[in-house]
Order: structure tokens, then C-alpha cells, then sequence
């Protein structure tokens, strides 16, 4: 005997499906770009030192090592990325302003008299030490009243005392 | 000196599934800890030597440390606040000018990690149980059944009852080596990155040392 369904409005169900999301290939996908950015940020604090100024650190979650919940795993994500382009283009700008000054090095020592007094130290192209190239009159006053001028380089750092 | 009989431990599954190359090996070494012998200190004298500043920077893009760092990062850690165990041991020896001889055991730990990078924790063996593995933290645990309260969801090391010490290397007070430890087993954790062949070196390292 065939029985048939009544024909009424269908049931509307009021709560979604009991199913719980797959966040493995998102948590997969966010573990690598960690990785990846880590990598990079590493990449960079090498290349910054030893300039000094740059702050490269991205703060910990707190709680201790743990498993990150996908909105933390998302967060840390966005918070190296933007480390990396903020050390990035920091970066960069300092070593523009750096080869600045090594096309001024050599010009101080083609034509000094054209940069009397100038003085360019190792920090201002991003090399550690002390040493400095300063422009300075030959033979101290007849030099400034003759016009002969030099580039005097130091020999590093002051000794301890 | 024959190799370390190594033991692969067991890894929660939830853990297993998010790091899949995550492992914790295990070895036990019938020796207790004590006074360092000179050979010991002279070791570390020429290890310390050995690191310089340029050393410590650029050890952040060695293989080992690297993964470690990496691996630090992606649970919730910043490691250059909470810096990896070889990092660490690197800059302390910048800081104080050489490598700090404390005990037998921890001598031979920080000789192990600065020679291969990978971190070595030791339990005592009597008051561990047989099978040591990594596991996420319930709610309300103490670091080694006693110890300090533990958040939830923290990556422990563990046996079948306690937790025995955080992955960052701390070890619950209550199942560490003390001066009346006669035999110990040593634990290594290795994360994606890390080669075999290095945990293997810096378990025998320790073993090495300890039993010499």
C-alpha cells in the first residue's frame, strides 16, 4: 500500500547542521605563511645588522607554547607581515640614505675643498666601527686662507680607557 | 662509547595532526649528575671560544636553531623574548664572557646544544613513568601533578600520569634530577626541519658526557 506524505509547508529546520568546520587546511595554509614570514623577518635582521634603530620584534601570545586557535594563528600572521614590510621599507630607506653618503665619501675625496668641514662615519653607511672620513684644512689656518683642503680618514675606535 | 638505545614517544593526536613532523625521543642513561670533571670544563672553555657575535646573528639562520625558532613562533612564543635553548646558551655566553660550568648534566646539556642545536631536558627516572610523549594541557593541571598552575591547551612533555615539563624546556621541580638521581632519562623534542641525525647527536652528546 503506497502511503503518502500530507502536503503541508515543509519544516523549517532552525538550527544549522550539526557539522563541525574543517580548519585543517586553513590552520595548514597560516602555519606555512608563519614559517615563510619567520624566514623573511630572519632574512632582514641579517642583512639590518649592524645598524642599530630598527625594531623587528613581534610580541608573543602569552599562555606559553600552546596550539593557536585559528583567529590568533590569522593575527600572528598579519602582525609578521607587517613587521616585515615595515622592517622592509625601513630598510630600504636607510640604504638609500646610506649610498647617499658613500657617493659623498667619494666625492669629499675627488674635490674637498667643495666639502670643507664635512665629516661621514662608518654608521652613516651602515658599517660597524668608528672610523671617519672628515674633511679638514691642510697645514690648519694657512690651508683654510689657501684653500688646500683634505680628507682626513680615522683609524677606527678611541681605545678604552 | 655505543649509541643511545632511543625511544620514539607518542604525540596526541590533535598535535600530531596540526605539526605531523613533531616527535619527542627519549633514552635513559644509568648515571647521576655531580661536580664536573676538568675535561668537561675545558670543553666548554673551547666551545665558548668558539661563539662569537657574529656567531649568535647568524645562528638565527642555521638549519637546527632556525627550525626551532620557526617552531617557537607558530605556538604563540616570541623567540626573541623567550629565546630558543641554543640561542639562549649563546647569548649568555656573550654576556657573561664565557660558558658557566654548573653542574655535570647541565654542562653536558649546554655543550649538546650549542654542538647540534637541539634542546635536551632530563627527568629522573624514578619518578617518571614508562612512556613519555607531547600532549596538550586540560583545564586546572600543575606542571608535574604539583607545580605551577598550567594554562590549558599548553604543549607539554608528559608520561602516562603528569605533566613533566613545558616544551620550552622547563621541567617540573618534582620529576627533575637532583643530587640523589642515580639514572635519568633524557628528552629530546623534534619539530619539522630538524634531521635525525642531529637529535640523535645530541642525545648520545649528553650520554657521552655524563657516562665518560
Amino acid at each position: 500500500m503506497l502511503v503518502t506524505q500530507p502536503q503541508g509547508p515543509r519544516a523549517i529546520q532552525p538550527f544549522a547542521p550539526p557539522t563541525k568546520l574543517d580548519e585543517r587546511p586553513a590552520r595548514q595554509a597560516l602555519l606555512g605563511q608563519v614559517e615563510r614570514l619567520e624566514a623573511e623577518l630572519s632574512s632582514l635582521f641579517m642583512s639590518v645588522w649592524p645598524r642599530k634603530g630598527f625594531e623587528m620584534g613581534v610580541a608573543g601570545l602569552g599562555g606559553g607554547p600552546r596550539m593557536l586557535t585559528l583567529a590568533e594563528l590569522e593575527c600572528l600572521r598579519d602582525d609578521l607581515a607587517e613587521k616585515v614590510e615595515d622592517a622592509r621599507r625601513s630598510l630600504s630607506d636607510r640604504t638609500y640614505v646610506e649610498e647617499k653618503h658613500r657617493r659623498r665619501i667619494e666625492e669629499m675625496l675627488l674635490e674637498p675643498e667643495k666639502h670643507k668641514w664635512v665629516r661621514v662615519g662608518n654608521e652613516d653607511i651602515g658599517e660597524p666601527g668608528c672610523k671617519h672620513w672628515h674633511v679638514t684644512p691642510r697645514w690648519g689656518i694657512l690651508g683654510m686662507l689657501l684653500n688646500w683642503w683634505r680628507v682626513k680618514i680615522s683609524s677606527g675606535c678611541p681605545l678604552a680607557t | 662509547m655505543a649509541d643511545p638505545d632511543l625511544q620514539q614517544g607518542w604525540v596526541d593526536a590533535e598535535l600530531a595532526e596540526e605539526f605531523p613532523e613533531l616527535a619527542v625521543w627519549h633514552t635513559g642513561v644509568e648515571t647521576g649528575s655531580g661536580r664536573s670533571p676538568d675535561f668537561v670544563r675545558e670543553r666548554l672553555r673551547r666551545l665558548s671560544n668558539r661563539i662569537t657575535g657574529g656567531h649568535v646573528i647568524h645562528m638565527r639562520q642555521d638549519p637546527v636553531p632556525w627550525a626551532y625558532r620557526v617552531f617557537w613562533r607558530q605556538v604563540g612564543i616570541d623567540p626573541d623574548t623567550d629565546r630558543t635553548p641554543v640561542e639562549q646558551i649563546a647569548l649568555d655566553r656573550l654576556k657573561w664572557g664565557g660558558l658557566r660550568s654548573r653542574n655535570l648534566l647541565d654542562d653536558a646539556i649546554t655543550i649538546a646544544t650549542l654542538e647540534t642545536g637541539v634542546p635536551v631536558v632530563a627527568f629522573d627516572s624514578a619518578k617518571v613513568g614508562e612512556q613519555i610523549g607531547l600532549r596538550l594541557t586540560g583545564e586546572h593541571e600543575e606542571l608535574g601533578g604539583s607545580g605551577r598552575p598550567l594554562s590549558s591547551r599548553q604543549i607539554v612533555i608528559a608520561d602516562e600520569d603528569n605533566t613533566l615539563a613545558v616544551l620550552t624546556g622547563e621541567v617540573a621541580e618534582e620529576r627533575g634530577v637532583t643530587p640523589q638521581t642515580t639514572s635519568m632519562v633524557l628528552a629530546s623534542v623534534q619539530v619539522k626541519g630538524v634531521p635525525m641525525i642531529s637529535i640523535e647527536e645530541a642525545l648520545w652528546t649528553v650520554v657521552d658526557t655524563l657516562v665518560r
